[in-house]
């Protein structure tokens, strides 16, 4: 074979990897698609289910879902902002940066399942917080807060430093550049990391199934009690063998939810390359 | 009339002995200009004069820098105070990439000026000052990242001028411009020697002979010889400034 076959031959097959990983996103998707519509309708996204889901909607479920992720990012993103400012603004890079940095991408490895074993034992039970969103939404911060942290510390250690000398310059002190400064040019790539977040712990269902989720399709009233959740629901469903086809709408929802967050992030993104 | 005093300065980056027994005046609406080879410690000391120095890790300074007779690192010295005292125009133009009317606020601002017909003013006024007005007047809302790079340096200036200091410090302000917006800022230095006393960090042997009263001229990190730049560029004390200014080293 010359040079010029073999660099075709590499060409194809590299053209032929590219191509299959968007047929497999292409193939998942299309298949929830149609699997999934026939049980879409209103009726289906704003009524209780009826006899385990059978039958009925989903409404507590998505509301179920919106408030333990809403409640994740709510508890992850100060956590993790802090602590990316704190990385990159207060302290300088040494064995103690290292080491926060190697927990961070370590909690991030860490399976979900084990998140779930964890906050059922310490937080349903030891902290005595019950099955409730509260446990759940913890437990599912816990989980994404690597993820902010990390998009965070990026986004701050991207602002450069003559912006900031610059403003260090005209006398502001540091937490005014801060404020004035980094936050500004930072904020589209932490609100991405946020939204990364928000839609990973929408879609988790083992960090949820032993702190926070039920079968029982009532409307929580307090984030102190239990609610239905999606990808739990959607667990059940399939497992027990309910019905395949409200299972599958179940994930058609579930999907366009995570692909909602995912198209903000990239019209974030997109905003933010024009900007300079 | 002196108005900055350099006395016995020694600076470390870490082990490494950047400033070595720096003493100069830095006279009252002069121009002083710090030339030499890169990595000669003009620059470092340049960033002496408002403390700018503090946000590198690892930096130790010895000696006094006085300004107007008080040492600017004496422990009771507010830094914040000192750089409103002190500007600082950057070798490469860092306006915020916000519009041109709120850099030229965000001193201002930050020292508590609220009123925004006073703001305005302030806009107009160092726009003016920075000769910058007319090329600006009806765009002030767009980015400042939008114009040009001279014009960006403008901003820069017209930013630091609205804090109101008594001395600017230029760090090589025309090393990334082409040659007319160099023209441009080398006039607009001059001018503004007049009610600002000024120091400039300088690559361009030409720019410190048209524009600078005094002439520092540096090498590793000592300052070789240092003199009125009409002196120094015509005959030096120094063979090894000689050698420099006439391109024989460097």
């Amino acid at each position: 074979m010359d040079r010029h076959t073999k660099d075709k031959l590499m060409k194809g097959i590299l053209w032929a990897s590219a191509i299959l990983t968007i047929a497999v996103l292409l193939i998942i998707i299309g298949f929830i698609v149609v699997k999934g519509s026939p049980a879409i309708s209103w009726e289906f996204l704003t009524t209780k289910p009826l006899r385990s889901g059978r039958l009925g909607g989903i409404y507590p479920a998505i509301i179920g879902t919106i408030y333990l992720a809403g409640m994740a990012v709510i508890v992850a993103t100060p956590i993790g902002v802090g602590g990316a400012l704190f990385l990159t603004e207060f302290t300088r890079e040494g064995k103690i940066t290292k080491a926060i940095r190697f927990g961070a991408d370590t909690l991030n490895g860490i399976p979900s399942i084990i998140f779930g074993l964890f906050g059922f034992s310490f937080l349903v039970f030891y902290l005595g917080l019950g099955i409730s969103i509260l446990s759940g939404g913890l437990t599912l911060a816990f989980m994404i807060l690597p993820t902010i942290f990390r998009a965070s510390e990026e986004a701050i250690r991207a602002v450069p430093i003559w912006d900031k000398e610059g403003s260090y310059a005209l006398g502001a002190s540091k937490l005014q550049t801060i404020w004035k400064v980094v936050m500004p040019q930072s904020v589209s790539g932490i609100v991405t990391g946020i939204i990364l977040g928000l839609g990973r712990a929408a879609g988790e269902t083992a960090p949820i199934i032993f702190t926070a989720a039920i079968l029982n399709p009532v409307l929580p009233k307090s984030i102190m009690q239990p609610t239905m959740a999606l990808p739990a629901h959607l667990y059940t469903l399939t497992s027990e063998g309910i019905s395949m086809e409200n299972a599958f709408g179940t994930a058609l929802v579930l999907i366009v939810m995570v692909l909602i967050f995912n198209f903000a992030v990239s019209i974030i993104r997109k905003k933010k390359s024009i900007r300079r | 009339m002196v108005r900055m005093e350099i006395k016995d300065v020694n600076l470390w980056y870490g082990s490494f002995h950047a400033l070595k027994d720096i003493n100069m005046d830095i006279y009252k609406n002069k121009v002083t200009a710090f030339i030499g080879p890169s990595g000669c410690g003009k620059s470092t000391l340049i960033r002496c004069l408002n403390r700018m120095n503090d946000l590198i890790d690892g930096v130790k300074t010895t000696g006094e820098i006085l300004l107007d007779g008080k040492n600017i690192y004496d422990k009771d010295v507010d830094v914040v105070k000192l750089r409103k005292d002190v500007g600082m125009v950057f070798q490469k133009p860092n306006p915020f990439p916000i519009s041109i009317y709120d850099n030229i606020t965000y001193g201002p601002k930050l020292h508590g000026v609220k009123d925004k017909g006073k703001l305005k003013e302030i806009v107009e006024s160092n726009l003016k000052g920075a000769a910058l007005w007319n090329e600006v007047k009806d765009i002030l809302d767009q980015n400042a990242m939008s114009i040009s790079g001279g014009q960006q340096q403008r901003v820069c200036i017209a930013r630091c001028l609205a804090i109101e200091p008594e001395v600017i410090l230029f760090d090589e302000p025309c090393s990334a411009l082409d040659p007319i917006s160099t023209g441009k800022i080398e006039d607009l230095i001059i001018k503004l020697k007049k009610d600002y006393t000024i120091v400039i960090v300088t690559h361009n042997m030409q720019q410190a002979a048209r524009i600078s009263d005094y002439t520092g001229y540096f090498y590793l990190g000592n300052l070789m010889e240092f003199n009125k730049t009409k002196k120094i560029f015509t005959n030096p004390d120094n063979p090894q400034t000689e050698n420099y200014i006439t391109g024989k080293f460097g």
